[in-house]
């Protein structure tokens, strides 16, 4: 998740008083987020779209809108009636663009890819494993 | 597709147990979460159905603690058995860094072990993943019914082994878990087969879940060297 506090401007004061971090476990809430997103790539694909850029769920207070960034991340913007859909669309869509550019650099950074851990074939390796079952 | 910060020094995997609707995916997963100190773990998320069946995922994150000075966790995935769900299967098999195929060792269910396991395979390749070159374990599960198959029979029908060509990988491999076995042998035809490291299991009881999750994991920390 990523917020942009520099947009904000004059209100960031206010917004670093009154904003809440979100209170669930981020992990299992980026794996429910991928697998809403890669679910709905299939749907898209069985009515003839190439893919959903992005998504919007609306609840009775809290919504979420989801983006795809350069097909690797997802940015997903948590919002409540204080704002509107158009707006955070609006946002969303510029912030979309500097961080799909941002993004398709570092991933095609030559020293990105697919790097190998020393060590991790080793019997010490395997022996660091057997402690942490309890063995 | 395992993703390693090292910045911070994590590394996170995805393991998928897959295999035939009602074999113990779930269960395996349900007895981890049971039984790892809250600390290291996170929640069992279960996009369950009315009648308890997976639907879409189970997904239970492990910190399994630190290896080689990386802290490593390990995100556990099953996924829905019912062959009708084979859409959402293939999605959750997407960057997969090792495999459990939990078996259901009744006899009854050979059928739809060899079809969930072939089905594996399809998803697999769709991907462009060879099962034969990535960690991959069997759990035959159920044990402790009366109508479980011999392991010999389910080896036969569900790891028969496949070829290796690679001839500096010719020689007999002793299987570490099983005395008198091996993971790499020589037929009789003169063909050299690889199986899959295979664990026996009572998910409901616990027996044989961490040694399953022990061994695929050390397959899949092996395999980032």
């Amino acid at each position: 998740m990523l917020l942009d506090l520099s947009k904000l401007r004059g209100q960031r004061e206010h917004f670093e008083r009154t904003f809440q971090p979100p209170q669930f476990d981020p992990q299992a809430f980026a794996s429910l987020t991928a697998a809403d997103f890669s679910a709905n790539d299939q749907l898209a694909k069985m009515i003839g779209e190439h893919e959903f850029s992005s998504l919007f769920h609306q609840g009775e207070k809290e919504s979420m809108y989801l983006a795809d960034i350069a097909h690797r991340v997802i940015l997903v913007a948590l919002f409540d009636s204080r704002t509107t859909l158009g707006m955070v669309r609006l946002k969303v869509k510029v912030t979309v663009e500097e961080l799909t550019k941002l993004f398709e650099a570092m991933f095609t950074r030559p020293e990105t890819g697919a790097p190998k851990l020393e060590g991790f074939d080793s019997q010490e390796a395997e022996d660091e494993i057997d402690k942490l079952f309890g063995d | 597709m395992s993703m390693i910060n090292y910045a911070s020094r994590e590394i996170n995997c995805k393991l998928v147990y897959y295999g035939p609707g009602l074999g113990g995916k779930t269960t395996n997963l349900e007895h981890v979460f049971g039984k790892v100190n809250p600390a290291a773990r996170g929640k069992l998320i279960s996009p369950a159905t009315e009648t308890e069946r997976t639907l879409f995922f189970d997904f239970l994150p492990v910190d399994l603690g630190t290896v080689r000075g990386f802290k490593t966790r390990f995100h556990l995935y099953t996924v829905p058995g019912q062959v009708y769900y084979n859409a959402s299967r293939k999605l959750i098999l997407k960057g997969v860094d090792g495999v459990v195929f939990v078996a259901d060792s009744q006899l009854e269910r050979m059928e739809a072990n060899i079809e969930s396991m072939q089905n594996l395979y399809d998803n697999m390749a769709e991907y462009g993943y060879d099962l034969t070159k990535m960690p991959f374990v069997i759990q035959y599960n159920k044990r402790d019914l009366p109508n479980a198959a011999p392991v010999r029979d389910l080896q036969a029908g569900l790891n028969p082994g496949w070829e290796v060509t690679e001839l500096s990988r010719q020689r007999v491999a002793p299987d570490p878990s099983h005395a008198g076995e091996n993971l790499v042998e020589q037929l009789g035809t003169g063909e050299w087969v690889e199986h899959a490291p295979y664990f026996e299991a009572v998910a409901v009881t616990g027996d044989g879940v961490f040694e399953t999750l022990r061994a695929v994991s050390k397959l899949v920390l092996k395999s980032l060297a």
